[in-house]
């Protein structure tokens, strides 16, 4: 090895390590730790069948909405992001693009049936999961999370933590045009 | 029935109907102290979702709680503690384990430390290598120069520092 090639190497060799290490603090830094990957994407989505919010006669039933592509918005009157992203469910609504259905998460239903008479009613219909067992199943650990259940009833994508303009625009809603052909 | 037997029936009634009233406020009773040290377990090797840092057994999470539940029930019907990790396993990832298995994805996670350790030994054993055959190659009398170094030593002007201290003294001297 030559004199030139050795003080190269001197110099190369310790800044690569450093761009490299750069490059995981850059990335690992800018995740969110409360983030957590579901397992549920790509797989069918855990079956339920529970009484509606409203309607406490009826039930409502995973096998109920096959064939169709819906959103399962998990909340509850106690959670206080849920109130961020609720005018822009209102919108999503309206727009009838896609159905949200309201999963009522370890609420009191009268409390929630007053919520949502205050604050307005996005959903096609609510279910009520009062002891969260549900939640559970779908892997809820922070409300509000947001399911996008295609025609098969699979899992295609999870929103952790209140819906976002972002992430309408840019994942669920692109998602939902591609799911319903 | 005789009338020690009526009574025997009586306090056992009693009793069964008191434990159920027990019961019903106390968190589901595990029939074993074995079962009970084997949920305490389990719970410290699972983590809690809602405040990342701390076992199911530690935390006070609203969620901990029913997932405790979850566990117990779980027990309580006869599964495993390998069909319970799956259980939770399959709806909040690998993430609620705090021994992450081994497999594709951790992999790096797994073997990392110890490639970082082995590239690191490896090339320190280069240098001291290189740093070795340096000093092997390298003359250790070199004659011409020690002569060399004599000379210039022998050059040097004797009496610099005993100047300055005489110009020192100078100054104080024209001070007073």
């Amino acid at each position: 090895m030559t004199g030139s090639a050795m003080k190269m190497l001197r110099w190369s060799i310790p800044l690569a390590v450093f761009v490299v290490l750069l490059a995981f603090l850059w990335v690992g830094l800018g995740r969110d730790p409360r983030e957590v990957p579901s397992p549920l994407i790509g797989k069918p989505a855990p079956a339920f069948q529970l009484v509606q919010l409203h309607d406490t006669g009826k039930t409502l039933a995973t096998d109920d909405l096959k064939g169709k592509v819906w959103l399962l918005n998990v909340w509850a009157s106690w959670c206080v992001s849920c109130r961020v992203e609720h005018p822009l469910l209102l919108q999503l609504a309206k727009t009838n693009i896609v159905p949200v259905y309201g999963l009522d998460y370890k609420d009191k239903p009268e409390d929630a049936r007053a919520w949502l008479a205050r604050h307005g009613n996005p959903y096609t219909a609510s279910i009520v999961d009062s002891d969260g067992k549900v939640g559970i199943d779908y892997g809820v650990y922070g409300v509000p999370e947001t399911f996008l259940i295609d025609k098969a009833g699979v899992v295609r994508y999870k929103q952790i933590g209140p819906l976002t303009v972002e992430a309408l625009q840019q994942k669920i809603l692109p998602l939902v045009r591609q799911l319903q052909q | 029935m005789t009338g020690r037997g009526r009574v025997g029936a009586w306090l056992m009634t009693i009793t069964i109907v008191a434990g159920a009233a027990l019961a019903a406020d106390a968190p589901p009773a595990a029939p074993s102290p074995a079962l009970e040290a084997r949920l305490k377990k389990l719970e410290t090797e699972l983590r809690c979702l809602v405040c990342q840092n701390q076992t199911l057994a530690d935390s006070n999470a609203d969620l901990a709680g029913d997932l405790r539940r979850e566990v117990r029930e779980l027990a309580l019907a006869g599964r495993k503690d390998a069909e319970i990790r799956d259980y939770l396993v399959a709806r909040y990832g690998d993430f609620v384990l705090y021994d992450p298995p081994l497999k594709g994805t951790t992999w790096l996670l797994w073997f990392g430390p110890f490639a970082l350790l082995a590239g690191g030994g490896w090339t320190w054993w280069l240098v001291l290598r290189r740093r070795q055959r340096a000093s092997a190659s390298a003359p250790t009398h070199d004659p011409a120069a020690e002569a060399r170094a004599r000379a210039l030593l022998d050059d040097e002007p004797p009496a610099s520092p005993r100047t300055r201290d005489a110009a020192v003294h100078a100054a104080h001297r024209h001070k007073r």
